[in-house]
């Protein structure tokens, strides 16, 4: 099946994104506190707490630098969504891509129109972050398309087989970016959950109340759009499978989180780029070879 | 078609009228006037050429010919001589080389060549003539306005307008003159004479360092026109087969018999469009004003090198000497980008991803399939309107700010906020989507995964790797622009008027290109497919995807209505300094009652993408590329020769 425009299976996949993404984003961040805590020796939250946060965040008065730095968190918001209205409703996924850096860019954008120091290393970083994973990004996604033969997320997912099977090496690429993407220690460089001193609150020092608030619904959809990238590499072969590995693999993420520390954009930087080289790249060549 | 003839001759007449007129009000209207004589008439060639397929233009002089002849002499015999003059006897021996070959060729010429169809258009030399014809002539018109600053600025360097603006028009007609020459021959001499202008342009200051970076310019380019006269030596006198001389039977032909003077003109192309390892000429190239280097990298010269890689795309697909092309243009634009990075000279970092992005173009024209080659072209189109749009940017907030760093461009959008909100639409044009050349970065990976396994996958890493790095130089230049430190109140008069219309206008074009992109393609690209690879086009990128771009274009122009809403009920406070009570504005109050002003700096990276390490690896990876693609020639010369 080829990608179609407002075709309702497509149509409804948009929908059914817009209205529960955040929930669910926010009920896996829920549980990922609650995890992070018994790791931690303490109970935690409730589930539904991150989603409570964010309700009381559009409480809180409106305080900006400027008035314009609302603008490009905006259409972070907004391109964010479009990132995973275009992937649920089986667009092409490098089109995606695209989106997601666009919608990224915006984001930087806010964090530099602020002015602030803090910010402004947040915003360096953030732009690291983004430079490291893009060729891994792209680099799955012309392996997905060598296996099933289709850019389109609607044709990929219909796989005859799962992805995976040939495209192990990308892959765990995946899940090693995965950590930055999901702003998780060691890779949590540009801003963090967690209280680190240098950088307080790095790119997001900036922004309160409703901004703030819009970068966290943004950050949700995120979350279960990446989480449905992974999903890609099983499809509708192994769909069970597929929910288990992802499980898992964000348990993984987890405990990754809580077991390392920040480390510094260098080796960030290079280790990305040399996963994505030997997992990755190397991958690809080997397509040819079976 | 007397308009080609018209186009080639009407920016020659206005250029020697340059010469003639004095500095001064007359002038500058003449300049205007012949800008949109040309542009105007290249708008007519499109309206008068649409959906016309491929038409010739015979001249069928023999005097014409030999005209031509004698002035490409006279061009070599000036090189020669002002290579001579200042020592470069390499730049004269080569160009001695390159004019005997020549020389050699036409008096030996084993076979008859005729004249018939010397000109020709189609929808690929409309769209050049249209890059050409439009931004050409505005970067004219943004000449009158900035030319006469420079020189209140630059009060060392002699006034030599009048030689300025004739160059820059012989320029557009020697542009002309190379998309609409169907013989080869005559393409080489406007060939010649667009190198003859850059190395004029690059040396306008007559210093030092012009002379310098003009030679060498000039120095890369004969070496290309070596090979490009090696072409025609080929055709003449080994090819038995004079029609060749011509360039739609040459590609016509095929692979078979065009494969050598192919990749000989490719190698003069990748000369002249910076390729690595000649990209440091483009580099150098910045010395000159900045509407030379606009010119240069958007509308003309480099645009000439790819110009005819493209034009043989058709040849090179699924062979080795494609493959080395593209590989030559893949690790230039992965190199040249990463060393972008490290710049903070704006037009440093503009030389860079030209060559960066004209690397992607010789790519996808050495893949050489359709959608490469779609791909490419557009390519060419988005990158020429965004790159000349920044280039003059950069130069009018050059003439402000009396520095080209984008570091002293903090905060430009407090300060020259029409300028800067341009600026940021230009660079956007350059990598962002849904703008034009992210449009064409996707096709261009649709185009590679289909390459010739596996070097197709080596391009697809090249591609992505790249990709993230020019995100990266691109965005940290945007967010230097709009961060505002401390509000201050905006220049009244941010540049003079004809930059600031020439700006407008090319800002205008990168929008309307990307709102008209589904036309261009349409009605201008893919019926020049169909016409090269006979037959039916496939399908390139489908209307469902052309939509949802368009969509986000929308979006994207619609947003910045949102500020109206965002500038109600905030309550504005300062940026937050570490919670330290008693220091106003940006600072921090250091010890003994010292106040420090916070200094906001971009990462440059300098370690892992210092300049002289990564042209150094380019160098060496490319040369190697070409040593392979001489073996391959030499290899299959044996075959060729009749």
């Amino acid at each position: 099946m080829t990608f179609e425009f407002f075709t309702n299976s497509s149509f409804i996949g948009a929908v059914l994104f817009i209205l529960f993404a955040p929930l669910i984003g926010g009920i896996v961040m829920g549980i990922d506190r609650k995890i992070t805590a018994r790791m931690q020796g303490r109970v935690g939250p409730p589930v539904l707490q991150p989603i409570y946060d964010i309700l009381k965040l559009f409480e809180k008065e409106n305080m900006v630098v400027y008035e314009s730095q609302n603008f490009w968190i905006l259409s972070y918001l907004i391109f964010i969504v479009v990132t995973g209205v275009l992937f649920f409703a089986g667009s092409d996924i490098l089109l995606v891509i695209f989106a997601l850096t666009l919608a990224h860019v915006f984001l930087i954008l806010g964090a530099y129109s602020t002015g602030s120091p803090y910010a402004h290393v947040g915003a360096e970083r953030e732009l690291i972050q983004l430079m490291a994973v893009e060729p891994m990004i792209i680099i799955a996604a012309v392996g997905l398309y060598q296996v099933t033969n289709s850019f389109d997320t609607a044709g990929i997912i219909q796989s005859t087989f799962a992805p995976v099977i040939v495209l192990p090496g990308i892959f765990l690429g995946m899940v090693y970016i995965l950590t930055m993407k999901l702003r998780k220690s060691p890779f949590d460089l540009s801003t963090s959950h967690h209280a680190h001193q240098e950088l307080v609150k790095g790119l997001t020092t900036e922004f309160s109340g409703s901004t703030l608030g819009m970068t966290e619904i943004a950050h949700l959809y995120e979350l279960v759009f990446l989480l449905g990238f992974l999903f890609l590499f099983f499809g509708t072969a192994a769909p069970l499978i597929g929910i288990a590995v992802i499980l898992i693999v964000y348990f993984l993420e987890v405990f990754v989180d809580n077991a390392t520390s920040r480390v510094k954009w260098q080796f960030a930087l290079k280790s990305c780029w040399i996963v994505t080289a030997v997992l990755g790249v190397l991958n690809l060549l080997a397509l040819y070879l079976i | 078609m007397d308009l080609l003839i018209f186009l080639i001759l009407f920016p020659l007449i206005a250029a020697i009228l340059m010469l003639l007129l004095p500095n001064g009000e007359i002038r500058d209207a003449i300049v205007k006037i012949a800008a949109l004589i040309i542009a105007v008439s290249s708008v007519y060639l499109f309206i008068e050429t649409f959906g016309k397929g491929i038409s010739y233009v015979t001249i069928g002089s023999e005097t014409v010919g030999m005209a031509i002849l004698l002035c490409e002499l006279v061009v070599a015999i000036f090189i020669i001589a002002i290579s001579l003059k200042f020592r470069k006897y390499i730049v004269a021996a080569l160009a001695i080389v390159q004019t005997a070959i020549l020389v050699y060729a036409e008096e030996f010429a084993s076979v008859e060549t005729g004249f018939l169809n010397e000109l020709f258009v189609d929808e690929f030399s409309v769209i050049m003539a249209l890059i050409i014809g439009i931004i050409g002539s505005l970067i004219c018109v943004y000449s009158v306005g900035y030319m006469k600053g420079y020189h209140e600025k630059h009060a060392d360097v002699k006034d030599n307008r009048k030689l300025f603006f004739f160059v820059m028009f012989l320029f557009l007609s020697a542009m002309f003159g190379v998309v609409f020459s169907n013989h080869i021959v005559w393409l080489f001499f406007f060939w010649e004479i667009t190198t003859l202008c850059s190395f004029l342009l690059i040396g306008y200051a007559m210093d030092e360092i012009a002379w310098k970076n003009a030679f060498w310019a000039l120095l890369l380019n004969t070496i290309g026109g070596v090979g490009f006269s090696g072409a025609i030596l080929f055709i003449l006198v080994y090819s038995g087969n004079g029609d060749f001389i011509y360039l739609n039977n040459l590609i016509a032909a095929g692979p078979v018999f065009a494969m050598i003077p192919a990749a000989l003109i490719a190698f003069a192309g990748l000369t002249k469009s910076a390729q690595m390892p000649f990209s440091s000429w483009l580099v150098g190239a910045m010395v000159a004003p900045t509407p030379v280097s606009a010119l240069l990298h958007s509308s003309t010269m480099v645009k000439a090198g790819v110009y005819v890689i493209v034009r043989f795309a058709p040849i090179f697909e699924l062979s080795y000497i494609g493959v080395l092309i593209s590989l030559v243009g893949g690790v230039t634009f992965l190199l040249a980008s990463a060393i972008a990075i490290g710049q903070s000279n704006a037009k440093k970092v503009l030389a860079y991803s030209t060559i960066a992005n004209l690397g992607l173009v010789v790519a996808c024209a050495g893949i050489g399939t359709q959608e490469a080659v779609w791909a490419a072209i557009l390519l060419i189109i988005f990158h020429a309107v965004a790159k000349s749009l920044l280039f003059l940017a950069v130069g009018s907030v050059e003439h402000q700010k009396k520095s080209r760093d984008i570091e002293d461009m903090s905060g430009l959008i407090s300060t020259m906020p029409k300028v800067a909100v341009m600026m940021l639409i230009g660079i956007a044009g350059m990598f962002l989507a849904p703008f034009g050349m992210l449009i064409s970065k996707w096709a261009t990976i649709h185009a590679f995964v289909n390459a010739l396994p596996p070097f197709g996958m080596l391009l697809i890493a090249m591609i992505a790797y790249g990709s993230g790095i020019t995100v990266f130089f691109w965005a940290k230049w945007m967010g230097k622009l709009i961060e505002v430190k401390k509000k201050s109140s905006p220049l009244k008069k941010e540049a003079t008027s004809p930059e600031m219309f020439t700006l407008y206008c090319l800002t205008g074009l990168t929008v309307i290109t990307c709102l008209l992109f589904p036309l261009i393609s349409g009605f201008m690209i893919e019926p020049y497919i169909v016409e090269v690879y006979n037959g039916t086009v496939s399908q390139l990128l489908s209307l469902n995807n052309m939509l949802i771009m368009l969509m986000m274009l929308v979006l994207i122009l619609l947003l910045p209505l949102s500020l109206g809403h965002f500038s109600k009920g905030r309550t504005v406070v300062g940026q937050y300094m570490g919670a330290r009570p008693g220091v106003s504005g940006v600072s921090f109050a250091g010890s003994m009652g010292v106040t420090k002003e916070v200094e906001l700096s971009n990462y440059y990276m300098e370690e892992f993408f210092g300049e002289e390490k990564l042209s150094k690896t380019g160098v060496i990876l490319t040369i190697i590329l070409l040593i392979v693609f001489a073996a391959v020639i030499i290899l299959n010369l044996p075959g060729m020769v009749m």
